[in-house]
């Protein structure tokens, strides 16, 4: 084990060795880290005196964690400078040749890279906090409780883990620094966003919220480190020279991609579709296993932890169920008018969800889009589980008012997400006869193939059914 | 050491290299000669595990280059057409670090270290910082670094470029050296001189694939034909009335000189010796005309451009 981690802290080692020589580092790390939290306390310490002045209740001590988040993060940002040229920056340098011909796995030096990237950046970020704890001690005010500082602490590495994994992701797949940095703004970005979240995070002073958003953090980072050990190849770095982008190319892949050598829509079902179907065999199978333990998770879940007053009550009247529904729509920034159930309403609804998974799982190679779908496969097992504590008869309700359009419903949502899921997959496996960029143009046609081949025609005929269908039966049923 | 069959690299559409046959065995050296583009780095990085080959198979000390990359790498040392040096470190460190990769014992790296810096010249400035050296001087060090693991298998992608004179002397003494028994090398050059000083094998490729590979003398047979010889007199001396053998193919005839070509010299310079002692004739030399490599690369070059056409 040690022998394999060997040649990991080698390449580090020389890198950081580096680091210290170059100039460009080094100052500007200095300054966010011994400049930059005296700063955060004057800025803090005045805010304060401004609220104070206005009859404000804003507190220094509570401002601490925040400047601690902040603090922390500065020196961070200058690991995306150093991982965004980990490799790219050799390759323009013309160093990258002799280190890839050396024995070097390509873990090790993906890893080599990475901690490069993360450890002077977090060195300088524990160490601007340390300087700040300091300054806040000799204020006489309250360091954070211990729970909290942990989290900051554990907060910095994880956006340093997140933002380096994200940097050399990109370092490995660019053909210039410049392009590296360019593509620096999908990291830039979320992250930003990411803080901004946390700081209220940290101003609630929820913790558990707080590990959580950690705990997705490290999931994501380990994500992309996956995603870049899989497709880092060493002949993609030295084969490209220039910055194009070739959409001729990006088309013909794709077209190739989605209708092969087809001549009728007959044609594209029976080698297209089937052969996108063929490839998300597992990811069909896991998640028709996710959507019965879901919907089952779902009730038991409902049914333990209904609130009894409901419960009890049993009953609601019309205007009560209006008003919690105008509530919920002006909740969801929906017209607060009633919405007219047309076919083309649900149709384009489902369609709508359906995307939006598709797009969380873009950005978290399918994670998100996952959760998605267990959320909305569990409103099922919730339904039947509210229906059941009203007592109403939640069977009868279920097979007459969800199974008609549900049996179309149900497997366009799993089919779809199968599709996310498997674009997850996909882009965290090692594929080394493609580039990353086939592999997702790739995927995407995959995802699209099912998407229109089966999910479109059954959300169809769902919302056909829902809309004409349903309503009658479930009148029948329940008259 | 060296085995390739079949070996091919397609980039998108293009056969970047096709069709490469190579069989380099221990202390041979084979040149590798051709414009650039031709496909002679191609070539280097697939033997090197850089490049997964499109088609075929190389094998390198016994390693598969796709199967066992890391073996083959560990197998090899590589001169790139980048010298590929770490301005911030010194000589000293960048040996180290490349001895370390390689996993030689602290002893063993001083060692080598301190050899090849004191053989190449670079002692004095083993620790100054490698951005202040010359061209020259990155090009020694570079060499320096593929030879630290004293490697079975050498792949030298330009090795005398952007050296001086002297240098360059210098180092093709050092590769001539490295011929041993148990290594094999694999030059690519643009410099013709160097690969005749140097190779055993030459193989010369245009547009991706090997047009021509052998021996020097083979090559010179292949693309100039049979060996050129050159009387010369020391007075003026009439040719014509010599009998000349019909094998001996008459190339240009003076009062001074008297060039021919034949496939059979043992027989026919014997037969034409005796025929000159017998006129009493003033010979001053019968020697073989020396034909450089540039010729055969040139003539080689001028008959595939004309093929290709």
């Amino acid at each position: 084990m040690k022998e394999k981690f060997l040649p990991v802290w080698l390449l580090a080692q020389r890198e950081l060795k580096d680091q210290f020589r170059d100039w460009r580092i080094l100052f500007p790390l200095l300054i966010l880290t011994f400049i930059f939290p005296p700063l955060m306390n004057v800025v803090a310490g005045r805010a304060v005196s401004f609220a104070h002045q206005y009859g404000g209740e804003l507190i220094l001590d509570r401002l601490v964690p925040f400047s601690i988040l902040i603090i922390g993060f500065f020196p961070v940002t200058v690991s995306l400078v150093v991982a965004l040229e980990s490799f790219v920056g050799e390759k323009e340098r013309g160093t990258i040749e002799a280190l890839l011909g050396t024995p070097f796995l390509d873990w090790q030096l993906y890893l080599g890279k990475f901690l490069v990237g993360v450890i002077f950046p977090l060195l300088a970020s524990y160490s601007s906090i340390a300087f700040y704890l300091f300054m806040v001690k000799k204020q006489d005010l309250a360091l954070p409780p211990t729970n909290l500082m942990i989290e900051l602490l554990v907060l910095a590495a994880a956006h340093a883990f997140l933002m380096v994994s994200g940097a050399i992701a990109i370092s490995t797949q660019s053909t210039s620094v410049r392009a590296a940095n360019l593509l620096a703004s999908f990291i830039v970005m979320p992250v930003a966003i990411l803080i901004q979240g946390e700081s209220v995070l940290v101003f609630w002073g929820n913790d558990h919220l707080l590990w959580l958003a950690i705990f997705a953090i490290m999931v994501m980072a380990v994500l992309l480190i996956r995603v870049g050990i899989a497709h880092f190849q060493r002949e993609y770095l030295l084969g490209r020279e220039i910055d194009t982008i070739s959409l001729k190319w990006i088309w013909h892949t794709f077209r190739t991609s989605f209708l092969g050598e087809v001549q009728t829509p007959l044609e594209w079902y029976q080698a297209q579709v089937r052969g996108s179907l063929r490839k998300m065999k597992m990811p069909l199978i896991l998640l028709s296993a996710l959507a019965i333990l879901g919907s089952i998770g779902a009730y038991h879940i409902t049914s333990a932890l209904m609130p009894a007053e409901i419960i009890e009550r049993a009953a609601f009247s019309e205007g009560e169920i209006k008003n919690a529904l105008n509530e919920f729509q002006a909740a969801a920034g929906l017209p607060s008018d009633e919405i007219e159930i047309t076919f083309g309403f649900i149709f384009t609804h489902n369609v709508q969800a359906l995307l939006v998974m598709f797009l969380l799982g873009l950005l978290s190679f399918g994670i998100l889009g996952e959760l998605a779908f267990v959320i909305n496969i569990g409103v099922f097992g919730a339904l039947f589980a509210v229906l059941e504590a009203f007592g109403l008869p939640a069977t009868t309700l279920f097979l007459a008012g969800v199974l008609p359009h549900g049996i179309f419903e149900i497997p366009a949502i799993v089919f779809g997400s199968a599709g996310v899921l498997y674009f997850g997959a996909v882009m965290v496996t090692p594929n080394p006869s493609r580039t990353m960029g086939e592999v997702f143009i790739h995927a995407i046609s995959d995802w699209l193939k099912i998407g229109v081949g089966i999910v479109l025609p059954l959300l169809f005929i769902s919302a056909l059914i829902e809309v004409y269908i349903t309503p009658k039966i479930l009148l029948y049923f329940t008259q | 050491m060296i085995q390739t069959e079949n070996l091919g690299k397609k980039f998108n559409d293009f056969w970047a290299v096709d069709n490469i046959q190579l069989d380099v065995k221990a202390g041979k050296i084979l040149a590798l000669l051709g414009q650039n583009g031709a496909g002679k780095t191609t070539t280097i990085r697939m033997l090197t595990g850089l490049l997964r080959p499109s088609r075929g198979w190389a094998r390198v000390n016994g390693h598969d280059v796709v199967k066992e990359a890391s073996q083959v790498r560990s197998s090899v040392g590589v001169l790139t057409e980048q010298h590929g040096l770490y301005l911030r470190m010194t000589a000293v460190e960048y040996l180290d670090f490349f001895g370390k990769i390689y996993r030689l014992d602290a002893d063993l790296r001083k060692k080598r270290s301190d050899y090849l810096l004191e053989y190449f010249g670079l002692a004095e400035v083993a620790k100054e910082r490698i951005g202040k050296y010359s061209k020259g001087m990155k090009q020694k060090l570079a060499l320096a670094r593929t030879l630290i693991h004293e490697p079975p298998v050498l792949l030298l992608d330009e090795p005398t470029s952007a050296m001086d004179p002297e240098s360059a002397r210098l180092v093709r003494d050092e590769i001539a050296s490295l011929r041993s028994s148990k290594r094999a090398i694999v030059i690519c050059t643009h410099n013709l001189a160097e690969a005749e000083m140097l190779a055993d094998e030459i193989a010369i490729i245009y547009r991706g694939k090997i047009r021509l590979k052998g021996t020097l003398d083979a090559l010179k047979d292949k693309v100039l034909g049979s060996a050129e010889y050159e009387v010369c007199f020391s007075a003026p001396y009439n040719v014509s009335k010599l009998k000349i053998p019909a094998s001996m193919e008459i190339l240009e005839k003076t009062t001074s000189t008297l060039r021919f070509r034949t496939e059979n010299p043992a027989k026919d310079n014997a037969f034409l010796l005796s025929e000159l002692s017998k006129e009493d004739a003033p010979i001053l030399t019968l020697e073989k005309t020396s034909r450089t490599l540039e010729e055969v690369y040139l003539k080689a070059m001028t008959e595939v451009n004309r093929e290709m056409q």
